[in-house]
């Protein structure tokens, strides 16, 4: 699309507010952005921190790391919830969806920014309390919560009394509330804000992912706010919604946990599916193509996300009749998954590309995407669920989709966006280790826990049979390679502060086709006092 | 009965041996193997071809994205194809590639439906198994055979090792069945969520309070098979496994005796008359 720039933006407006009002009280899109990145990537360590951990205890058989048992299972369950809801979903949609979403429509900003800064600092509130739960009676096992980040009761009920359990309900509540709030001002924002000109056809990708996103969480978070207070009135005012001895269920809350959980697994993707294809186009300098498909197979794998939730429970005992029904809805998002990756290998083919390090991340999440998209295709299928339903194998799978998928997506938009969002140019050779050091990684991470998977090892053990023990011990040197690429990208982030190279306004070149190459880097304080009218 | 167990194994075994060439031994995990576990079921035979073929299908589908990929970066890089393209639309290739994934679907759909029916239709069984999940152990229950039960705690590492046997997958007492049977397993918990889970047997069904889910298998060949605990029940959930022991049906009536030297065996005798010999 071809824009056509407003008479340059009104800078008498542009001046900062200071320090504590700009950051604590800031109603700015951008500024908002920027705390949702920092927020996402200080939980992404304190995430890390605890699956390093795992990875450590498992090297080898025996229990070497860990006091009590159920510390681990603590911090198998707040790894989950936290890498989920605290890094995941505040980086991909509250930090890029918060400075890009409006930036590409051509909006000043979003269209609640009071509701925007609520959103934000809900989550610090819901992460004090997630964290605080380490630190107080779970079971009487010991401290925290070690249910599982999926929370089934009866463990999180009468196997959890202690309180820990209840302000980690109070903590996903809060977050669940702020993603409410943040998918409402997204929805608000894209339907209504768009600059002139710019049709819903001619919106680019990144800004149909948010959208598709918010819908999901719009949908899906009040069935998980619904769960988690009936799991509260179960616990402390005596009802019995999942209590046998009550008339309840325990697997109503497994039914009602993955009608949210099976969509939030592509609200986490879904921002990602939206930023590689910018990458994969800027860096082929060539448009996206099929770019139609690309926003509608989006829009399908969101709808027919919410139709598939009870693939992740074949083995509680459902109909065969409705397991039946459920692999066949499963399969059926390979359908739209197999549009985008094909489309972003035929918007590479005929370009002419480059090898920029945001390119690496796209040219690799497309890899790993497809990896974890095929296991996600056998376990689809009840007759082989059965064998590797809570193994090791499902763990490698949704590490594939997730750990190297979305945060592959992170990583990409993070290097594509780094000069625009902070103004100074990162450093390549520093860039290139990290990404190769992470990519290695991962792989020797998760790679053969497909095989532990195909031999049954079982999920959530602190300790396995001596069976177990080769490919845990290259899984765990796996986790190394993968710190020492943390550890470069931290270098890499203080390098390119203290060094400060200026970012050029486009600094892609030609194929950067979106409205914020349009702005300076960083854009101004305000942008688009004069509307862009894009033809 | 000790015998029998390791007459299995070493039977197992050798029939592994003789068909992959590894050293793995039947009912158990093999260390740097990269398949499923030996299958001791027709079920499992199910399960293993349907992963073969989802395998092969999968394995293809990687390598042609992957070799459409390295072919893209060798043709069209910055330097062999400094000028890029505009295309950005085929409609014949756009229907294509969204037809084949709908051919490959409808292909496994094909594949997957047979082997899940008969996974889950549970035949007339031969005899019954009830199992049931405590934190952190099962009891195990014999309606058939006069309702006699009893524990299956774990071994601790130490006491496996001192026994010779693996642990954390060996147990005080196993559930022992009959081979060439079938097999109705009847799982429940008492108090949280659990899974009745043995990968040699493709089996693997949830035990939840108040509910009685079931599942079934019929076992080629005596020997010995573990499984472990396959839904996180708190501390020591990486510590509640499965044995189960399979043994010809003579070794079974007689260790069926053992237990309950009560019991008579039931030819021609209705469940209630059966029910007042056996005292219930």
């Amino acid at each position: 699309m071809v824009a056509i720039y407003g008479d340059g933006d009104d800078h008498a407006h542009n001046d900062k507010p200071t320090f504590f009002k700009r950051w604590f009280l800031s109603t700015n899109h951008k500024d908002i952005g920027t705390l949702y990145l920092w927020f996402g990537m200080a939980s992404g360590l304190l995430g890390g921190f605890l699956s390093f951990m795992m990875r450590l205890e498992l090297k080898e058989p025996g229990i070497q790391i860990f006091a009590s048992e159920h510390t681990y299972l603590v911090f198998t369950s707040m790894h989950g919830l936290i890498m989920i809801f605290f890094m995941v979903m505040p980086a991909l949609i509250g930090g890029f969806g918060n400075w890009f979403g409006p930036l590409m429509i051509g909006a000043p900003d979003m269209a609640f920014p009071r509701l925007n800064n609520l959103s934000f600092w809900l989550l610090p509130v819901a992460f004090v309390l997630l964290v605080s739960s380490f630190f107080v009676q779970g079971s009487s096992s010991g401290n925290g919560f070690g249910g599982g980040w999926v929370m089934y009761p009866p463990l999180s009920t009468s196997g959890h009394q202690g309180p820990a359990f209840d302000l980690i309900i109070m903590g996903l509540l809060a977050a669940g509330f702020a993603s409410i709030f943040g998918a409402i001002n997204f929805i608000t924002t894209i339907l209504n804000m768009r600059a002139p000109g710019m049709t819903m056809h001619k919106m680019p990708l990144f800004a149909w992912s948010i959208l598709v996103t918010a819908f999901l969480l719009l949908l899906a978070l009040p069935v998980l706010a619904a769960a988690l207070f009936m799991l509260f009135f179960d616990r402390n005012a005596g009802t019995g919604f999942f209590n046998p001895a009550m008339g309840g269920d325990p697997e109503m809350f497994q039914h009602l946990f993955w009608f949210f959980g099976h969509p939030e697994v592509y609200i986490m993707i879904l921002p990602a599916f939206g930023i590689v294809s910018h990458v994969v186009s800027t860096f082929s300098k060539k448009p996206i193509f099929g770019y139609l498909g690309m926003a509608y197979a989006m829009v399908a794998i969101g709808v027919v996300g919410f139709v598939v939730w009870a693939h992740h429970m074949y083995t509680v005992g459902m109909d065969v009749d409705l397991k039946l029904y459920f692999m066949v809805a499963t399969l059926v998002i390979a359908v739209p998954t197999g549009i985008k990756i094909f489309s972003w290998l035929a918007t590479m083919w005929g370009g002419s590309i480059r090898f920029e390090i945001p390119m690496l991340w796209a040219i690799a999440f497309i890899f790993l995407f497809v990896i974890g998209g095929v296991t996600g295709v056998v376990l689809s299928m009840p007759a082989i669920d059965v064998a590797l339903h809570d193994t090791y194998y499902v763990v490698a799978h949704f590490h594939y989709v997730l750990s190297l998928g979305a945060v592959f997506g992170l990583f990409c938009g993070f290097y594509y966006w780094f000069g625009k969002i902070f103004g100074v140019m990162y450093n390549n050779i520093l860039a290139q280790i990290h990404f190769w050091l992470f990519f290695v990684g991962v792989n020797v991470v998760f790679f053969p826990q497909h095989f532990l998977g195909m031999q049954g090892m079982p999920r959530r053990y602190i300790d396995y049979p001596v069976e177990f023990a080769t490919y845990n011990e290259i899984s765990t040197y796996g986790a190394f390679i993968t710190l020492a690429g943390v550890i470069a990208f931290f270098v890499m982030m203080a390098e390119a502060f203290i060094v400060r190279r200026p970012a050029a306004d486009n600094y892609w070149g030609e194929g950067a086709t979106t409205l914020e190459w349009t702005l300076s880097s960083p854009p101004p304080y305000h942008q688009f006092n004069t509307l862009p009218r894009v033809k | 009965m000790r015998k029998s167990r390791i007459t299995g194994l070493l039977g197992g075994a050798t029939l592994l041996a003789a068909l992959t060439g590894a050293a793995g031994a039947v009912g158990l995990p093999t260390d740097k193997s990269i398949t499923f576990q030996e299958s001791a079921t027709p079920q499992m035979d199910m399960v293993t071809n349907l992963h073969t073929i989802a395998f092969v299908i999968i394995t293809a589908i990687v390598i042609l994205v992957m070799g459409l990929m390295l072919f893209i970066f060798i043709r069209f890089n910055e330097k062999a194809n400094p000028v890029p393209s505009k295309t950005s639309h085929n409609t014949l290739l756009e229907v294509v590639w969204t037809a084949a994934p709908v051919m490959i679907v409808l292909f496994l759909i094909a594949v997957a439906t047979r082997p899940l029916y008969y996974l889950d239709t549970i035949p007339e069984p031969d005899m019954t198994v009830k199992a049931v999940g405590n934190q952190w152990n099962w009891d195990y229950v014999y309606p058939d055979h006069g309702g006699f039960e009893f524990n299956s705690a774990p071994l601790t590492k130490e006491e496996a090792a001192a026994k010779n046997l693996p642990g954390l997958l060996a147990v005080t007492e196993p559930m022992v069945v009959p081979a060439g049977k079938k097999i109705r397993v009847i799982v429940t918990a008492s108090d949280v969520l659990h899974a009745f889970a043995v990968p040699a047997f493709g089996v693997k069904i949830d035990a939840v309070p108040g509910r009685l889910n079931e599942t079934w298998f019929e076992v080629r060949e005596p020997g010995t098979y573990y499984g472990q605990c396959s839904e996180v029940c708190g501390q020591l959930h990486y510590n509640m496994p499965i044995e189960v022991r399979v043994l010809p049906q003579a070794e079974f009536d007689a260790w069926v005796l053992e237990k309950n030297p009560e019991y008579v065996k039931n030819e021609g005798i209705t469940t209630e008359a059966r029910n007042t010999q056996t005292g219930e």
